[in-house]
C-alpha cells in the first residue's frame, strides 16, 4: 500500500495543466527590483547605494540576525535606487532597483552545465557555501537553509526527507525540475545528507507524477553506482492527498512519526527540504552559484493551452513583466494567485517582483474562486474530517467568534497549519480558516507573552 | 481582467453545498418513496404531498415573517424533513395528522432552536414521537390503503406488534411465526404492516449505498447500530430462541433500517467525529433492543434515536477525533 499521512486531508482535482511544458528561460527585463525580505526571519540590509555598479551574483543585501539570509544581485547593471516598494501583499519593503545590462558574473561562480557529483568532505565548507549563497527553503516558508541544517547539539537528525510531493493543484515547477534537473537534485540531497550525518534520505513524490518517480529512481541508482556518498537515498511513492507536502504530514507519511504540538521536525529526527531547495544547495555548493533563480509555473484553466508555461526566472522580475511576456492576463481571470490555490497568496499588486520562493502565477476565474455566501453550520463534521491536524474547525470558528481565548488554546488552535482543508470542504461556505487564522495569531502571541522572561 | 478579487487562502472550494447534500438525501429516499406509493397508492402520495408542502410552507412563513431572516427553503432541508416524516407515518394515517406533524417538526423542533443546524432533535423523529403520544389511535392504525399492486388489503398489526402480543399471551415464537406465516424473504422485499417507508429493506439499502457513494454520510453510525442490534439480540436469541426474536428479524423488521440510514445519520443531531458516531450508534442499537424486548412499546427505534440525540453534545465533548502529535 502506498504511504500517506494518517489524519484528514482532501482530494482537490490536481489540475496539473502545465505539466508537459518544458522549463523556458525568461529573457532579462529592463529593470529589476530585488526585495530585502525574501526569507523568514530578519530582513536583509541593503549594502549597495544608487550609482553603484553590480555584477550578477554580487551580494547586495546582508543578513541582520541569526535567522536571516544574504540577497544577491540577479543581474549586472547600475543601482538606480534603494527604497520602499510595495510587495505582493501591498506592504512597503526595501527593494534595490537595478537597470539591467548584459550579464557579467562575479568571479568564482561556475556558470557551466558540467555536473559535479563529488561531494566536498568539509562540513563547514558546505555550510558556508549554503549560507553565503543565500539559500532558503523553497517549499513555501523560505526558512534559511543553513540554519535548518544545523540542528541544536542535543537533537540528532535520523532522516532527511526531500519533499517532491507538490500536492498543491496546478503547480508543476517541482515536477519539471525533477524531470529536467534530477541529477542536481540528488547531488544536493547527498550534500545535505552529508552535513546532517544521516544514513537515510527519502525523496517523497506523489503517485500522480509517475514520470518524475521513474526519473528520480533512475538517477539515484545511476549516481549510487558511479559515485560515493549516495548510499541510503531512496524514492518513495506517496498516495495523492493534500496537504502531503506539509512538513508535519510528510514526516507522518514517510517515518510514521508525529511532531509534538509547537515542536520541530528535528524533535522526531526529521529534516525536511524541498526538491527545489536541494537544487539550490547543489548550485550553491558545487557551483558557488547564489540563489538568484527559481522555476515558476504560469497556469490556470482560463489560460490557453499554448500559454501554460514553466519559466526559469531570476529574482526581482516584475510579475507584470512575466504576465506580459506570457501574453497578458487573461480576460476571464478574476484572481491571480502567487503559489497554489490552497495556500497561495492572492496578488493585489502585479508590480510586485519575483522572490526566491516564487512558484506560480495562477489565474482563477470568478466562478472558480468567488466566495459564496455563508449559511448555517449543519454540523456535518466535514471540516473536522478534512483537518490534517485532527482539529475541530467548526468548534474553533465558534470559539474565535466569541473571543474565547482559553478554550481556543485548549482546543489546539495553535496547531493549525493553515492548509485550507476546512474552508475548502465546508458545504455552508463558512469562512472557517479566516476566523481560525486570526485566533491562532492571537493565541500564539498570548502563549509567547506567558513564556517570555518578565522584564 | 475587469474585476480583481483578493481574499485569503484557500482560493478554491470543493464541489459541495448544503443544498447538494440535502438534495442527495431526497434522492436517496426516492426508492423507498416509490415502494410506498406502489403499495399504498394515492393515499401515500397524498401523505407525502401534505407533509412536504406543509414543512416547506411553515419554514417559509417562519423565516419570512417571524424571524425576518433570509429564506432557507432553497437548501432542501425542509423537503428532507417532509419526506422523512411522511415515510414514518402509518400508511393509512389521516392527512391532518401528517399536517400537524409537519407543523410540529419544522415549527417547533427545528425553527424554535434557530433553524437548520441548531436543533437538538431530529425533526422527523421528534414529530413522529409527538404524534404517537398525541394521536395514539391514528398512529397505530395499521390499515392498508389500496395500492397500485394487487396485494390483499386487510388490516393488521406490525410484525413486531404481533410478536409482542403473542409473547404477552404466553405463546412461543415458533407458534407465533407459524400462525402468521412469516418469512425473511418477504421482509427483504415487502415488510407490509409498518410505517410507509419501512416496506422494503432493499429500497432503503439502495439509498444507503447512494449516500455512501456520494460521500454524504460515513458508515460508522449506521453500521454500529446494525452491529449492536445483531450482537445484542443474538445473545438473547441463543439463550432462549422461543422468547427472543433472532438478529435478522430484528434488523429487517420495524424501523431499524430506515432509522439507521436516514434519521440517525442526520448531521445536525449526530456526533461530529467517527468515534463519537460509533458510540452514538451503539447507544441507539442498545436502547432499541431494550425497548423491543423489555419495554411496553413493540418498537423502540424512534425513542432510541431521540434519547441519543439528547446526549450528542456530551458525546462530542467526550469522543473527539485524534489530534496530530498529541497522543
Amino acid at each position: 500500500m502506498k504511504k500517506t499521512f494518517s489524519i484528514g486531508g482532501v482530494h482537490p482535482d490536481d489540475s496539473k495543466i502545465a505539466a508537459g511544458s518544458k522549463i523556458e528561460v525568461l529573457p532579462l527585463p529592463k529593470t529589476v527590483y530585488i526585495s530585502m525580505i525574501q526569507h523568514l526571519g530578519a530582513p536583509a540590509k541593503a549594502v549597495v547605494a544608487p550609482g553603484d555598479r553590480v555584477k550578477t551574483g554580487q551580494v547586495i543585501g546582508e543578513p541582520t540576525g541569526f535567522i536571516s539570509a544574504y540577497v544577491h544581485s540577479s543581474v549586472t547593471g547600475t543601482v538606480k535606487s534603494v527604497g520602499l516598494r510595495k510587495d505582493l501583499n501591498g506592504i512597503p519593503v526595501v527593494h534595490v532597483e537595478i537597470e539591467v545590462e548584459p550579464d557579467e558574473w562575479m568571479d568564482g561562480i561556475d556558470t557551466s552545465d558540467t555536473l559535479v557529483t563529488d561531494i566536498p568532505e568539509d562540513r563547514q565548507f558546505i555550510l558556508d557555501r549554503i549560507k553565503n549563497n543565500g539559500v532558503v527553503g523553497l517549499g513555501g516558508a523560505t526558512f534559511p537553509t543553513h540554519v535548518k541544517l544545523c540542528p541544536p547539539p542535543d537533537k540528532k537528525a535520523e532522516c532527511l526527507i526531500l519533499n517532491g510531493a507538490e500536492c498543491e493543484p496546478y503547480l508543476t515547477s517541482d515536477y519539471r525540475i525533477m524531470l529536467e534537473k534530477s541529477e542536481q537534485i540528488v547531488v544536493g540531497a547527498a550534500i545535505m545528507k552529508k552535513v546532517l550525518g544521516v544514513d537515510r534520505t527519502v525523496i517523497g513524490i506523489e503517485e500522480n507524477k509517475p514520470e518524475a518517480i521513474a526519473k528520480m529512481k533512475e538517477t539515484v541508482s545511476r549516481l549510487q553506482s558511479s559515485a560515493k556518498g549516495y548510499d541510503g537515498i531512496e524514492v518513495m511513492t506517496l498516495k495523492k492527498k493534500y496537504p502531503q507536502g506539509g512538513e508535519k504530514q510528510l514526516i507522518d507519511a514517510v517515518m510514521h512519526r508525529q511532531v509534538k504540538s509547537m515542536g520541530l521536525p528535528i524533535d522526531v529526527g526529521a529534516v525536511v527540504q524541498n526538491v527545489a531547495t536541494s537544487l539550490a544547495v547543489y548550485d550553491a555548493v558545487q557551483k558557488n552559484m547564489p540563489l538568484i533563480t527559481n522555476t515558476l509555473t504560469v497556469t490556470g484553466n482560463c489560460l490557453p493551452a499554448d500559454r501554460q508555461k514553466n519559466y526559469l526566472f531570476r529574482i526581482g522580475y516584475p510579475l507584470s513583466y512575466i504576465a506580459e511576456y506570457n501574453g497578458g492576463v487573461p480576460d476571464a481571470a478574476a484572481k491571480i494567485v502567487s503559489g497554489g490555490p490552497m495556500m497561495g497568496k492572492a496578488i493585489s499588486n502585479l508590480d510586485a517582483t519575483t522572490q526566491k520562493g516564487s512558484s506560480s502565477l495562477l489565474y482563477l476565474t470568478e466562478e472558480q474562486t468567488a466566495r459564496k455566501s455563508e449559511s448555517n453550520c449543519i454540523r456535518c463534521g466535514k471540516c473536522a474530517e478534512a483537518c490534517p491536524m485532527g482539529l475541530e474547525p467548526f468548534l474553533l470558528n465558534k470559539l474565535a467568534r466569541n473571543g474565547m481565548m482559553e478554550e481556543l488554546e485548549q482546543n489546539a488552535v495553535q496547531d493549525c497549519i493553515e492548509c485550507g482543508c476546512c474552508l475548502y470542504s465546508c458545504p455552508a461556505n463558512i469562512p472557517l480558516l479566516d476566523m481560525i487564522r486570526v485566533a491562532k495569531g492571537e493565541v500564539i502571541r498570548a502563549m509567547r507573552a506567558r513564556t517570555a522572561p518578565k522584564k | 481582467m475587469s474585476k480583481v478579487l483578493v481574499s485569503p487562502s484557500p482560493h478554491i472550494h470543493a464541489d459541495i453545498s448544503t443544498a447538494r447534500i440535502m438534495r442527495d438525501v431526497v434522492i436517496a429516499l426516492l426508492p423507498s418513496v416509490a415502494v410506498s406509493i406502489l403499495y399504498y397508492g394515492w393515499h401515500s402520495v397524498m401523505l407525502l404531498a401534505v407533509s412536504v408542502i406543509t414543512c416547506i410552507l411553515v419554514e417559509y412563513l417562519i423565516t419570512r415573517f417571524l424571524l425576518k431572516n433570509p429564506c432557507t427553503i432553497s437548501d432542501w432541508s425542509a423537503a428532507v424533513t417532509g419526506v422523512l416524516l411522511a415515510l414514518n407515518l402509518p400508511p393509512a394515517c389521516p392527512w391532518w395528522v401528517a399536517m400537524i406533524g409537519a407543523i410540529f417538526a419544522i415549527g417547533v423542533v427545528k425553527m424554535t432552536f434557530g433553524g437548520l443546524g441548531q436543533n437538538l432533535f431530529n425533526p422527523a423523529i421528534a414529530s413522529r414521537v409527538f404524534l404517537l403520544v398525541s394521536f395514539p389511535v391514528a398512529m397505530t392504525n395499521w390499515a392498508r390503503p389500496a395500492g397500485f399492486l394487487n396485494v390483499d388489503a386487510t388490516s393488521g398489526a406490525t410484525l413486531l406488534g404481533t410478536v409482542k402480543e403473542g409473547l404477552a399471551k404466553g405463546d412461543t415464537l415458533s407458534q407465533i411465526f407459524a400462525a402468521n406465516d412469516f418469512s425473511y424473504l418477504q421482509t427483504l422485499f415487502i415488510n407490509i404492516g409498518g410505517s410507509a417507508g419501512e416496506i422494503s429493506a432493499i429500497a432503503i439499502l439502495v439509498g444507503f449505498i447512494y449516500l455512501l457513494a456520494r460521500k454524504v454520510i460515513r458508515p460508522h453510525i449506521t453500521l454500529s447500530i446494525w452491529a449492536t442490534v445483531i450482537v445484542f439480540s443474538g445473545i438473547f436469541w441463543l439463550i432462549n430462541p422461543d422468547q427472543y426474536t433472532d438478529p435478522l428479524f430484528n434488523l429487517l423488521t420495524g424501523g431499524v433500517l430506515l432509522g439507521s440510514v436516514f434519521m440517525a445519520t442526520d448531521y445536525v443531531t449526530s456526533p461530529m467525529s467517527a468515534r463519537g458516531g460509533i458510540v452514538f450508534g451503539v447507544g441507539i442499537g442498545l436502547l432499541t433492543m431494550l425497548i423491543r424486548y423489555f419495554g411496553s412499546y413493540p418498537e423502540g427505534v424512534s425513542f432510541a434515536i431521540l434519547i441519543m440525540n439528547s446526549v450528542v453534545p456530551l458525546i462530542n465533548k467526550a469522543f473527539k477525533q485524534k489530534k496530530y502529535g498529541r497522543a
